[in-house]
């Protein structure tokens, strides 16, 4: 083990000395506390470690020791509930150990070592065998968390455990290898294998029919959410957290507020996933470094949660990151970058910054895993950013458009107006309509695309002939603007707005988007008509099906609102006929 | 170990804004104290912001004026900046770094603890979730204070962000708890005579022996400023994790603070972010903003109201801007409101509190609170809208609907937002609520829902009975 000592300590970078031989991204040990390090930088004998603990009472002269590891977490049953900083250790034990608050040096394990879990073997004595085969399985909560051989790893199966066993028990053996527990450690800055990536073809539904239905993300997609403060970032990762089809969700909290993690903390035990009927908290892992939480561990957090991801990606999983915020991500890579004294890019962030990001969003996918059998996997990557100013020209927001297939860009204004969720619908856009539209028109509708199109134009035109009422007054409108005026007015209120607390909307299936955006196309569809026929358009929003269609998101379900569609055109020919 | 005598230096080497650097230290540790003797025999104190075998940086609180690099001596005390803590405490008043500013004599210490706390486990914290009644219509309705939470006051020179901070801090209750509060203000940089509003404003209610001052005014050394909001919050943290008292810290002005922030960046010549605030600065604020809360199993509580100063009203100035993404919401005071006379002149549009749904419905304020605060948001931005159209087509234009709308923005303002120094509780204030409302048509009230409006709406459906 190579030993160094402490030369130099600026917050969270610390110089040490004597370490010549030591690896970049090696994992240290500084000083008589033993706080845990990384090296970013080696300079002839001196090493740059960016320290995951907090530095101040830390000395020059005191010893630097060397593991010659990179930074790794632990993978095993035992991750889904857990809650853990930015290095993989578990707040609960952290608490157990030093109290409400946070001290240094402590070092506890990742999963628990002493749990048991029920062994099932698939593979049998005398299987060959190679990197990513299922060995068995076992339940870790709803999930059948199914233990491969590991990356890497290949031979005959000389035995297979069976029973109940401890993470550090040996599941099986193969000739001419090391025995194979149940746990296995990766190091989290490199990516896991996979055998080939795929298409993104299948939509990663969450129940916001924003999201659904206009600005769609596929399984193994990657999106951004952008936004000044108070535009409701937060509660659209949650929304997300909690409604997002897929088996396994990460939530990391990257430099955020203590306040939230402790709401999601408290509230997702009490939710129940729509699809399984079971608690939203079993399936989910959380990463809280929040913002007083060291800088360094903050820059880990992220690559913690992928590499989590990732793990369950292989066993043939949909897995959701949502990472919040990434911004406060690159914060702490600027202020480390500051502290090694590198020359300044953009706002002070360093050069590598973009690598940096786009590295990092090309860990999502969806992929066919390593491995016999014809597993498939997914890690899709949702990355709130934070935007200075709410101002979108600056770096972070600027390098992840660049890379992400979704943009849901939010607004201050409709936040003012508490227009929630406030996505702009001028302004976000998704890349993957194409390779989703044949999922859509053959799970919800034929028509999905065409309805959806009509909706961005009547939407768009809204916008122009905002600027002209502006100007002239709504009144210098022609008859047919006004009623794109209205229309538009229920899409919005009716449609885009959607409560994240209420119990109904805070879920709207897909079958129910698709309806509730037909009734009001249809509402649309009729007030041309009959317009065109002579009919006032005081007279069609008279028409009682206006405040039922107001009503769709609450109180309807699918019947009622193809009912509703029905009625509309009933009400329409009858207004037609008065006349 | 450090050895029981500690080594004077007089090897200061250069000097620089409030920085001295002082060659070849022998185990200093990061983050220490230091005391700096100036050749006249005044002492000083710093502490340790780099240090290398070469060069320790010291940063010293009450400036760098008449240091000299050869007769200066600087003593490191081998401790992190610690402050002596005590119920005791209440009552009095101190400076920046938390020495006594009254005549009286120090305090008996219960406890030294480091200024710079240590962060809260998110596992241990509990989650916020009582009301905070204030009074101010404003807040309470629409964007409501939980206790636990840090809610800032976002002000302009010249708006009356200390009088509202003053009457929060005299009328806030938490329903079925009287008693065991206390008051924690630190002050960074403000005038002597704001300070003074502020001894009188609790003098006057009778809580200035609830209150703890710690005090730097604008003559004072700006870099104490950076010590003083650690100062109170330790001081916070004690009160109510040790004597299980719900604290209230105000902390006023964090502009100033971000400026001192800037003036040690910029001496330390470090690459500047935005404006030429250092790139760490949402990180060191997030070490105040994020010592407000609650924890598991224990009574007492932090809220925080800090106030800043936005320059020239620019929300996206980074001490707001930074504010913003870490406390829970922000109050927000506006220009144009105060010169028409509405007092307090908060805008809600920008206002929010992102903890309010922990604090309202049944058994904490009324069941329709939610759906009103959402309708009345919704009507007011409409009727917003609606001047700027007015402005440019005349009222004329308008339909009648809108005209509504218009009629209701300004009574909104006039009757809802402006009420001086009234105190109300949340059922008037929701009752002012629902008759602005009842003047816009009742299937124009969206966001309540059919029940809500059949039990509280004052005319609806109450002619015939």
């Amino acid at each position: 083990m190579i030993q160094g000592e402490v030369i130099r300590v600026s917050g969270p970078v610390v110089h040490a000395g004597g370490l010549r031989g030591s690896k970049m991204y090696d994992v240290v040990m500084v000083g008589e506390e033993a706080l845990t390090g990384e090296v970013i930088r080696l300079d002839q004998d001196v090493a740059i470690i960016q320290v995951y603990e907090d530095t101040t009472g830390l000395g020059t002269g005191e010893v630097v020791e060397n593991t010659g590891e990179p930074l790794r977490v632990e993978l095993g049953p035992g991750l889904l509930t857990s809650i853990y900083d930015g290095v993989q250790r578990p707040l609960p034990l952290l608490a157990e150990q030093s109290g409400d608050f946070i001290s240094r040096g402590l070092r506890v394990p990742g999963i628990d070592h002493s749990r048991r879990w029920e062994f099932e073997p698939v593979a049998r004595e005398g299987d060959a065998v190679g990197p990513g085969d299922v060995l068995g399985t076992v339940r870790e909560y709803h999930l059948e968390h199914r233990i491969l051989v590991p990356p890497g790893v290949s031979g005959t199966l000389e035995s297979v455990s069976d029973g109940s066993l401890t993470v550090d028990d040996v599941v099986a053996r193969l000739d001419g290898e090391r025995p194979i527990p149940m746990v296995q450690a990766w190091p989290v800055r490199k990516g896991r294998p996979y055998a080939r990536k795929l298409d993104p073809s299948l939509p990663l539904v969450t129940g916001q029919r924003i999201f659904d239905s206009l600005f769609p993300i596929a399984k193994g997609g990657t999106a951004m959410i952008p936004g000044g403060f108070g535009t409701g970032k937060t509660v659209s990762e949650q929304t997300l957290a909690r409604w997002a089809d897929a088996h396994v969700v990460v939530y990391i909290g990257c430099g955020e507020r203590g306040n939230e993690m402790t709401d999601v903390l408290s509230e997702f035990p009490e939710l129940v996933d729509p699809r399984t009927g079971n608690p939203l908290i079993e399936r989910t892992i959380m990463i809280a470094n929040t913002s007083n939480m060291p800088v360094a561990a903050r820059e880990a957090s992220i690559y913690t949660g992928i590499t989590m991801a990732e793990y369950y990606r292989d066993q043939g999983y949909d897995v959701a990151l949502l990472a919040d915020s990434t911004s406060r991500w690159g914060e702490a890579l600027r202020e480390v970058s500051g502290r090694l004294e590198e020359m300044p890019g953009e706002e002070g962030y360093p050069a590598y910054l973009a690598a940096r990001l786009a590295a990092f969003y090309e860990r999502a996918g969806r992929t066919a895993c390593l491995g016999a059998g014809d597993r498939a996997g997914s890690v899709t990557v949702v990355g709130a950013v934070s935007p200075p100013g709410g101002d979108f020209s600056e770096p972070i927001t600027q390098n992840t458009l660049r890379i992400v297939g979704t943009f849901w860009a939010l607004d201050t204004n409709l936040a003012y107006r508490r227009h929630f969720p406030s996505v702009s619908w001028i302004k976000s856009h998704s890349l993957y309509l194409d390779s989703l539209k044949d999922w859509y028109s053959a799970s919800v509708a034929p028509d999905w695309v065409a309805l959806r199109d009509r909706t961005m134009y009547l939407l768009q035109k809204e916008a122009e002939l905002q600027e002209v009422v502006q100007l002239v007054g709504p009144d210098a409108l022609p008859e047919g603007e006004k009623a794109v005026l209205e229309v538009t007015r229920m899409l919005r209120e009716d449609f885009l707005q959607q409560s994240a607390y209420s119990l109904v909307d805070g879920f709207c299936p897909l079958e129910k988007q698709y309806l509730m955006l037909k009734a009001i196309l249809a509402y649309y569809d009729a007030a041309v008509a009959t317009m065109g026929r002579g009919v006032a358009l005081r007279q069609v929003l008279a028409l009682p099906e206006k405040n039922e269609i107001a009503r769709m998101k609450e109180q309807y379900d699918a019947p009622r609102i193809r009912d509703l569609i029905e009625s509309i055109g009933v009400s329409a020919r009858a207004l037609e006929a008065e006349r | 170990m450090r050895p029981l005598f500690t080594k004077e230096y007089r090897t200061v080497s250069y000097v620089s804004g409030p920085l001295i650097y002082v060659e070849r230290p022998r185990r200093i540790s990061y983050g220490e104290v230091a005391s700096i003797t100036l050749p006249d025999g005044e002492e000083r104190t710093g502490q340790v912001l780099d240090i290398s075998r070469e060069v320790a940086v010291v940063q010293v609180y009450e400036g760098t004026n008449r240091v000299d690099d050869r007769d200066t001596r600087v003593r490191f005390t081998g401790e992190p900046q610690r402050l002596d803590v005590s119920i005791e405490m209440l009552g009095r008043v101190f400076d920046g770094l938390g020495r006594p500013r009254d005549t009286r004599p120090p305090i008996v210490p219960e406890e030294r603890p480091d200024i710079n706390g240590m962060p809260i486990n998110p596992f241990a914290r509990d989650k916020p979730a009582d009301f905070v009644q204030t009074g101010v219509s404003a807040i309470d309705g629409l964007n409501t204070l939980v206790r636990g939470q840090k809610l800032p006051i976002f002000s302009g020179a010249g708006l009356p962000a200390n009088r509202l901070a003053a009457q929060i801090t005299r009328q806030s209750r938490v329903r079925e708890e009287e008693g065991n509060f206390a008051v924690v203000f630190a002050a960074m940089g403000i005038t002597w005579q704001e300070a003074s509003f502020f001894t009188q404003e609790f003098e006057e209610t009778g809580a200035l022996e609830r209150v703890i001052f710690f005090l730097n005014l604008a003559d004072d050394p700006t870099i104490e400023r950076i010590a003083t909001p650690r100062c109170a919050l330790t001081a916070a943290e004690h009160l109510a994790y040790a004597h299980d008292l719900h604290v209230l810290v105000i902390m006023t002005d964090m502009t100033n603070y971000c400026e001192a922030l800037r003036e040690i960046s910029t001496a330390r010549e470090e690459v500047p972010g935005r404006r030429g605030y250092p790139g760490y600065m949402y990180t060191d604020l997030s070490s105040l903003y994020e010592r407000a809360g609650r924890i598991k199993g224990r009574n007492g509580s932090i809220t925080q109201i800090p106030i800043l100063t936005m320059p020239d009203d620019d929300i996206t100035h980074p001490v707001p801007d930074l504010t913003g993404y870490i406390t829970e919401g922000q109050i927000v005071l506006s220009r144009d409101l105060f010169r028409r006379g509405i007092d307090p002149p908060i805008d809600v549009l920008p206002s929010l509190s992102r903890l309010m749904s922990l604090g309202i419905g049944p058994g904490k304020t009324r069941e329709d609170h939610r759906n009103v605060s959402d309708q009345v948001y919704a009507s007011y931005a409409y009727g917003r809208d609606l001047r700027r159209l007015v402005a440019i087509v005349g009222e004329e234009a308008l339909t009648e609907l809108d005209r509504a709308y218009l009629a209701f923005a300004d009574r909104f303002e006039g009757g809802f937002v402006s009420q001086r120094n009234e105190d109300r509780s949340i059922e008037e204030t929701l009752g002012i609520a629902w008759e602005l409302l009842s003047s816009l048509p009742v299937h124009e009230l969206k966001r309540i829902s059919p029940e809500l409006i059949d039990r509280y709406h004052p005319t609806h459906g109450k002619e015939e009975s």
